[in-house]
């Protein structure tokens, strides 16, 4: 029954947009359209309208900065003699396998029809030197503050919103926090200084650190399943599939 | 004649009628609210940040202090968008106790809410019948998890373990002797199932004291009714949900649109508002609790009869019981891979959604195929309630804005995240 909507709604996404939809797929149930840019305010606001359609709300605008997508920071192809050496300390610049040849940012919409009870994600790629795109405040009134949270913490900027003031960080922030090249620990500390009896901002004084390294399995094969019977099952199918791939 | 201006009074951040952190910048005519500006993030952890730099299941913990008031349901979100990314399905009985415990937070939550609510516009009683009722919920936390708040409860493949086949007791101290801890203990004898039993037959009754206090009051009508009112239109348009939607007299509630876990076994009804003011939204909620209050028994009495694991016995995801591990070395090596590196999750994005207490919480994960996320984004209700805060006070005397800040159900853990 779900996928039979799901199916329709693709469908209809397709004779509403024909060529403006980039992609249009289905995935884990949820359907996930990409447009450019360019084409978002007048997309945008035929999913509001149209009869077929009528997303009326919107849910959620969040970014995804997309640089290093893909890179992990732990050798998981060389055998395990190479011991503590497999951690790598940069990533490899060149390893253009792994390297994310898009747009760095994705601008990603979510919406809800509540009269079809459908969900549907609307991506759009921006650029990293030139990060705009319009604001669909007028088209959904709760992307105001979506839309200021995600200039605050990517750098996005929202052509013809009104109020775009950062709004997480503190006053005066530098930066854009989320962006992957952004320090998790960050670029300065507060303290209250007693002399000068207020607060001062100083470089950070602790060093970044990796608990756990980011790791990427590729395969499932290695994982042996010993025990019950449907685990045995479990890894024979993923057996095949490595195979196949 | 002498001028007049519109002054502007800072509101908060240390504010008890606030809820938290709220710094609210208010331009007043006279006693009429022009504008209200919500200064926001103080209360920002980047729990969104931090998650992408440890595996999946040490954020879990995260989850617990969005929302600190629901704890559960935030988990709950979490813990599904990481299912459905890897295709597994907790075992029928964990999803029972799941939803079991989204009630209990529903409950808890919605009590917290009522009794700051009523304190925040005049009635003090109401606030120490609520945290009554609060405790005996608190306690099935504890008893489950070992917690009384952040329960880091339900993991990725099921719930931490089964529920417990008995209560902690009350023991004699110098504040209360052998007589008053046999009455306090009395309905601790049986299982946890047992208690939460005994506290859902009276728990309808003590609503309708609550209702007896405060739903026919001249004064809490004063306060409420016709204030903050928000058209259907307006609310779809301004990304409200939850209550805050129902209140305006959609019926949306995700439970039923949109059913995960086993909310499509059972059996309650959801209730709506009219007139979109604070009062239909307090109506609302307070039949949401009689509504949370069914599902719960309804849940224990499957519980009861169908035993169970509550995990997967998948041990990539979930960890090999204790007593394994110290006689197969598979299962140490299960559990040590899963304590230090974490799964791997496959290659996708998902949003997942839950009706929270409060709206629709959720969570939108991007995964690259590594042991942590890529992205995580938390799509918290409040944050776009809190942004209708302008729209809601326009028009509105001072003490009102007291009343929509209650009506909104405002918690910063979630808006600042």
């Amino acid at each position: 029954m779900a996928n039979l909507s799901v199916n329709s709604l693709i469908e209809k996404l397709g004779q509403v947009f024909g060529d403006s939809l980039n992609r249009c797929e289905q995935d884990f149930g949820e359907v996930t359209i990409e447009i450019n840019k360019d084409d978002l305010l007048t997309v945008a606001t035929q999913l509001r309208d149209h009869d077929d359609l009528k997303f009326e709300q919107l849910m959620d605008v969040t970014v995804v900065d997309y640089s290093t997508y893909g890179q992990d920071e732990w050798s998981t192809d060389e055998a395990s003699s190479a011991g503590f050496s497999r951690g790598r300390e940069n990533l490899d610049p060149l390893d253009a396998r792994k390297a994310w040849s898009r747009e760095r940012f994705a601008v990603v919409y979510h919406l809800q029809s509540i009269i079809y009870n459908q969900r549907l994600r609307v991506k759009c790629f921006v650029k990293e030197n030139r990060p705009t795109i319009d604001s669909v405040l007028n088209v959904w009134n709760s992307a105001n503050w979506f839309e200021r949270e995600a200039f605050d913490l990517f750098g996005i900027l929202f052509v013809g919103h009104p109020d775009l003031r950062r709004i997480l960080t503190d006053y005066g922030f530098i930066g854009h926090p989320f962006r992957k090249d952004f320090p998790l620990i960050g670029n300065v500390e507060l303290r209250y200084d007693a002399k000068q009896k207020r607060c001062v901002y100083e470089p950070v004084s602790i060093e970044p650190r990796v608990l756990v390294p980011r790791v990427i399995r590729a395969e499932k094969e290695e994982i042996v399943y010993v025990g019950s019977a449907d685990k045995v099952d479990g890894s024979a199918k993923s057996g095949q599939k490595g195979k196949a791939s | 004649m002498a001028e007049i201006r519109n002054y502007t009074v800072n509101f908060g951040p240390q504010h008890p009628a606030a809820h938290g952190v709220l710094r609210l910048i208010l331009e007043m005519d006279g006693e009429t609210v022009v504008r209200a500006d919500p200064h926001i993030g103080l209360l920002h952890r980047a729990t969104e940040k931090l998650a992408e730099s440890k595996p999946f299941n040490q954020s879990i913990g995260y989850m617990d202090r969005l929302d600190y008031v629901s704890m559960m349901c935030n988990e709950h979100a979490y813990v599904m968008a990481i299912e459905k990314l890897m295709g597994i399905e907790p075992p029928v009985r964990a999803q029972y106790i799941r939803v079991m415990f989204a009630e209990v937070t529903r409950v808890l939550n919605h009590l917290m809410w009522l009794g700051a609510h009523a304190l925040d516009i005049g009635a003090m009683t109401v606030f120490l019948y609520a945290f009554r009722e609060r405790e005996a919920l608190m306690d099935c936390y504890e008893a489950v998890s070992g917690a009384r708040m952040h329960a880091t409860y339900f993991r990725p493949g099921g719930v931490y373990r089964d529920l417990p086949d008995s209560m902690p007791k009350y023991q004699v101290s110098k504040f209360s002797n052998q007589k008053k801890v046999d009455e306090l203990n009395a309905n601790r004898q049986g299982s946890l199932l047992d208690f939460l039993w005994d506290f859902t037959e009276s728990f309808p009754d003590r609503i309708d004291e609550y209702e007896t206090l405060l739903t026919d009051n001249r004064i809490w009508k004063q306060r409420t009714v016709n204030v903050g009112v928000v058209s259907p239109d307006r609310a779809l348009q301004l990304g409200f949900s939850g209550p805050m939607l129902r209140g305006s007299g959609i019926a949306w509630d995700l439970r039923k649109k949109q059913p995960y876990e086993v909310y499509d076994q059972m059996d309650f009804d959801i209730p709506i508002g009219k007139s979109g003011d604070c009062y239909d939204r307090y109506l609302v909620r307070i039949e949401e609790m009689r509504q949370s209050n069914k599902i719960i028994r309804q849940c224990i009495e499957w519980l009861r009869d169908n035993p169970g694991s509550v995990m997967l016995d998948n041990h990539k995801v979930t960890p090999p019981n204790r007593e394994t591990m110290k006689h197969d070395m598979e299962a140490l090596i299960h559990h040590f891979k899963l304590f230090t590196e974490g799964y791997c999750v496959p290659e996708g994005e998902v949003y997942s959604a839950v009706e929270h207490p409060k709206g629709e919480f959720g969570i939108y994960l991007v995964s690259d195929g590594a042991n942590k996320p890529y992205r995580l984004k938390i799509r918290a209700p409040g944050f776009a309630h809190l942004a209708a805060m302008d729209e809601m006070v326009k028009g509105h005397m001072l003490a009102d804005v007291v009343a929509i800040i209650g009506t909104q159900d405002i918690v910063f853990g979630e808006i600042d995240r």
